[in-house]
Formats: C-alpha cells, sequence, structure tokens
C-alpha cells in the first residue's frame, strides 16, 4: 500500500497542521501571528475535506466545491481581520492581544 | 545500473516527492507559528500553504490546487505582507515569552493532537459503495450553478461585504500618534 494512496496518511497531517495552528492561537500575542495560525487551520479543514473526497465521498466533486467556499471565506475573513488590525494599530499603537483591554471593567 | 532501475520506478519517485510535499508543508507551519520575526510567519506560511496545494494535486484535484497557490499565496499572504507594513514597525524587539502561556498552549494543543490521534486510530472508514469517477473542472462547474447555487452567491455577496467592510474599518491610513 503506498504512502498516498492511505486516507489515514492525509487524515494525519491535517491533524498536525490543526495542531500547529493551533498552538499558535493559543500562544501567540501579535494579531497578525494569530491570524496566520487561523490560516493554518482552515487549510487543515480543507485538507480533510479533500481527503474523504478522494476517498469515500459518492461524487468526487463535492469535496472540491467546498474547498472553494473555504477559501472564499478565508479570503473575506483575512480582508476584515487585516483591515480591524490596522484600525486597532491606529487606535492603540500596537497590534498585541494583551495591550487591548479597552472593554475590561 | 540494474538494482538502480529497480529501485527507481514511479510509485518510489511519486512516494518521495509526497514525502517532500508533507516535509514543505509541516515545517512551513512550524516557521509560520514558531519564528520571532513576524515577517518569517508570513514566509512559513506561504510555504505551507505551497505544500497543502502539492497534497490536492496528490488528491486529484489540480484546480483546487491552483486556486490554494493563486488565493491564499497570491492574494491573502500579500494581503498579510501590507498589514505587516501598515502595522507595528519591524525593528522594535518582539515583547519576551511568558513561559506559563507557551506552556499551557503547549499542553492544550498536546492534549487536543493526542485525543484525535486516538480517535484517528480506532475509527474504521467505509466508502460509498457506489462512487462516481467524475473529478473534471467541468462537473465543479455544474455543481456550482446547479446544487450550490444558492450559496455561491451568498459567498459572493460575503465578499462584497467584506471588502466594504475592509475599505470603511481601515480608511483614513496610518496617522502621526
Amino acid at each position: 500500500m503506498l504512502l498516498f494512496n492511505q486516507l489515514q496518511t492525509y487524515l494525519f497531517l491535517a491533524l498536525v497542521l490543526f495542531v500547529i495552528g493551533l498552538y499558535g492561537v493559543l500562544a501567540r500575542r501579535s494579531l497578525i501571528a494569530i491570524l496566520i495560525s487561523v490560516e493554518l487551520i482552515l487549510n487543515a479543514a480543507s485538507i480533510n475535506f479533500m481527503a474523504f473526497n478522494r476517498f469515500l465521498a459518492p461524487h468526487p466533486a463535492v469535496g472540491q466545491v467546498i474547498t472553494l467556499f473555504i477559501m472564499a471565506v478565508a479570503a473575506a475573513e483575512a480582508a476584515i481581520a487585516l483591515s480591524i488590525i490596522v484600525a486597532v494599530y491606529r487606535k492603540m499603537r500596537s497590534i498585541n492581544v494583551e495591550h487591548a483591554t479597552e472593554l475590561r471593567g | 545500473m540494474n538494482a538502480v532501475s529497480a529501485w527507481l520506478t514511479p510509485q518510489t519517485a511519486a512516494t518521495a516527492a509526497f514525502v517532500m510535499v508533507i516535509g514543505l508543508t509541516i515545517v512551513g507551519a512550524l516557521i509560520a507559528v514558531g519564528a520571532r520575526n513576524i515577517f518569517h510567519n508570513v514566509l512559513g506560511l506561504c510555504v505551507s500553504l505551497f505544500g497543502v496545494s502539492g497534497i490536492f494535486l496528490f488528491l486529484n484535484s489540480p484546480f483546487v490546487a491552483l486556486m490554494e497557490i493563486l488565493i491564499y499565496i497570491g492574494a491573502i499572504c500579500v494581503a498579510i505582507c501590507f498589514a505587516i507594513m501598515l502595522s507595528e514597525p519591524m525593528y522594535l524587539p518582539p515583547p519576551p515569552r511568558n513561559k506559563v502561556k507557551v506552556l499551557g498552549a503547549a499542553i492544550g494543543a498536546g492534549g487536543i493532537f493526542v485525543f484525535l490521534g486516538l480517535l484517528l486510530k480506532k475509527t474504521q472508514w467505509t466508502a460509498a459503495p457506489e462512487r462516481s469517477t467524475d473529478w473534471s473542472v467541468t462537473t465543479i462547474g455544474h455543481y456550482f450553478l446547479t446544487n450550490y447555487a444558492l450559496i455561491f452567491e451568498l459567498v459572493s455577496l460575503l465578499l462584497l461585504v467584506a471588502m466594504i467592510g475592509a475599505i470603511v474599518t481601515a480608511r483614513g491610513g496610518r496617522s502621526k500618534p
């Protein structure tokens, strides 16, 4: 059985990518670094969709369609997040999440 | 010579390419999360996404692989570079790491890794009994305009709203402090 013809390989790879992204979201404090980690998590989800599409799904175009939707939503999310980052930097002169404490009571 | 030609089959070449693509993905992801310099993070993200598009090639979907490069590397990474230029100057030293926070994040992520890994090992996946073999771009286009037409239109509306929202939120550029 070849390495790239097994579902498990792809699922494990997606798991590794997801965990790296999750660690980045939890540990980093720069807003841009958090956005980068979220992109990694979204890519892990895409790999999962494509792997199930390749090995299990009855119609192999559906997973590709959904992956394209994920990409479009990720693009919209990145545009909004980056504009918020620029606005936050203009307001507080920092993009460190630990400095954004204006709403603290 | 004979031994070499016996070893150098298309299967081994494909496996070597696959291992390389996996390496690109994981090393890029580690750089994207681990490096201190924010610009190195973006470059690592580019490398990782390039690897992911190679994985999509191995999954029989060259169109999605091209879209991955076009949208993620071509649009999102460049947009992140612009955000870096418009926000914190890069010559400032990064704040020191908080040991407790890093340790907590590692433990949390590691716990989820172990849980999902065990789940992955235990699960038996069963393929659909009848599978069509139609991978073509034509079929993807048909799906977009028939079964998934509503989602397609909603995504285009979402992109328009995001575009207008981004312009409204970030209007004005970087002003003097």
